[in-house]
């Protein structure tokens, strides 16, 4: 009898593996964040400085700026899997296909999404939102940026086997994350305005909850496609 | 019932099918059109507020209301591929795309081109407006997506997963678009008067949307056809039809 690990421990080893070559290279885990500063910095000297104008606009600013990283950051979930041969290896593994997508997933949130929800703060004061609304902002960013990373998963599984991906990635995933910006920007806008966020935080949970059941067939399903190629 | 399932998987009888469907189909539509552009445009009464700028809802409602069905038809051909593997469905979905992006950028200028002197501005962000935008960005996607991959039995695969994870995504697209503008627009602009059409405007109108129906049949036999053609150019049967026999 040849001890084959169950789904959970797999994914809980290929969660560690995942996350361990994150933090190796803490550079690249930076580069986003370093993204989000630097669109940040360009709305204040593309706007003009005043700071009602870029007040008004913040919760746009800031969900937008965070959508852009996190298209940014959506190759690199499969990429050097893909590029040293490992995941052809995990296609051929025994366990589920479906919870190692979501693992893999789950680690590129762990790296890109959850740091950029944690650093949101100190971006959303210096664009000057008021300090009442910022804990919306963090809840709506560390919800928004899950279905974020699986949709964005979805169009880094289709595009991992082609040379040229990064465009294309933008083109297929943006449409689909209209409704989180919607709802993100829409919740930080209710908290500015004193207005309960809660219903816009219930839909983009809602959203989460769906994408957690439903994106990690598609991506399994690119996965397959993209390792034919 | 599978030896009609094989038949459609095999190209020089499916080629053969539409063929003979299309010399009949195509000419209908053409008249068809034509007779329910000459209904609409000179046979219906002006609108009592729009004067005859209305008329152009006569191509703008059914190419926008094809344009929709189009995206699940694409997606009903992807599932089909995806499940059964059967290659014609994949020549479907390609043979889709560009008709549905053609249809909903007809929607769009159109309607564009009504809301000049009706509303006095060209673009609004009001939410079908932008939820048609995003269904354009929705085909062009699929249609990205097929070229950049040089394996067109992969292309299609791919586009058939996006697709099918489009299917889920336009009600929640279109519903937080609605409620986006419901939350951001005043209510300045109000498309219907809330009031409800005319029969005499209706029936061209819903003579055009049948029409604009048999139009897409028509562009995706066509464009299946050659999509058909370019892929089994190296078959015997594909040689001896370009050789005229």
């Amino acid at each position: 009898m040849s001890r084959v690990p169950g789904s959970a421990a797999f994914c809980l080893r290929l969660l560690r593996r995942q996350l361990v070559l994150g933090l190796r290279r803490p550079v690249e885990i930076g580069n986003p964040l370093l993204f989000f500063a630097i669109v940040v910095a360009l709305f204040p000297l593309g706007l003009g400085p005043e700071p009602a104008a870029l007040a008004e606009f913040a919760p746009g600013i800031l969900w937008i700026v965070a959508l852009l990283a996190g298209l940014l950051t959506a190759d690199t979930a499969f990429r050097s899997d893909y590029d040293d041969g490992s995941l052809e290896q995990l296609l051929l593994a025994p366990q589920s296909l479906y919870f190692a997508s979501l693992t893999y997933v789950a680690a590129h949130w762990l790296l890109t999404g959850v740091l950029l929800a944690l650093l949101s703060p100190v971006f959303a004061l210096m664009l000057g939102l008021p300090v009442a609304a910022i804990p919306t902002l963090v809840l709506s960013l560390l919800l928004g940026t899950g279905v974020l990373s699986l949709v964005g998963g979805i169009g880094a599984a289709l595009t991992v086997g082609l040379r040229r991906g990064g465009m294309l990635i933008g083109l297929l995933i943006l449409p689909f994350q209209m409704p989180v910006l919607i709802f993100g920007s829409g919740a930080v806008q209710a908290a500015v305005d004193g207005v309960p966020a809660g219903p816009y935080l219930a839909l983009l949970g809602a959203m989460l909850c769906l994408a957690v059941a439903l994106a990690p067939l598609a991506i399994a399903a690119g996965l397959r496609i993209s390792t034919d190629a | 019932m599978w030896t009609l399932f094989h038949k459609f998987g095999s190209p020089p009888w499916l080629y053969r099918l539409s063929g003979s469907i299309l010399r009949w189909l195509l000419p209908l539509t053409l008249l068809a059109l034509v007779a329910g552009a000459v209904w609409g445009l000179l046979f219906t009464p002006p609108d009592f507020r729009q004067g005859n700028s209305y008329r152009i809802i006569y191509i703008h409602v059914p190419a926008a209301v094809v344009a929709l069905a189009g995206y699940y038809v694409m997606a009903i051909a992807g599932a089909i591929s995806l499940i059964w593997r059967m290659k014609m469905a994949d020549v479907a979905m390609r043979a889709t795309a560009p008709v549905g992006a053609a249809l909903t950028f007809v929607a769009l200028v159109t309607g564009s081109i009504w809301g000049k002197p009706t509303w006095g501005t060209w673009w609004v962000w009001d939410a079908r407006i932008t939820s048609m935008l995003i269904l354009l960005f929705l085909y062009l996607g699929v249609i990205a997506l097929y070229e950049a991959y040089e394996n067109k039995a992969l292309a299609a695969k791919a586009c058939a997963v996006l697709s099918l994870v489009g299917t889920v995504n336009i009600p929640i697209i279109y519903k937080s678009v609605d409620w986006w503008y419901s939350l951001h627009q005043p209510a300045s602009i109000k498309f219907t008067g809330g009031t409800t059409i005319d029969p005499s405007m209706l029936y061209p109108l819903l003579w055009m949307i049948v029409a604009f129906y048999a139009l897409f049949t028509c562009c995706l036999l066509l464009n299946m056809r050659a999509e058909i053609l370019e892929r089994e150019s190296r078959t015997a049967w594909v040689r001896r039809l370009a050789a005229g026999e």
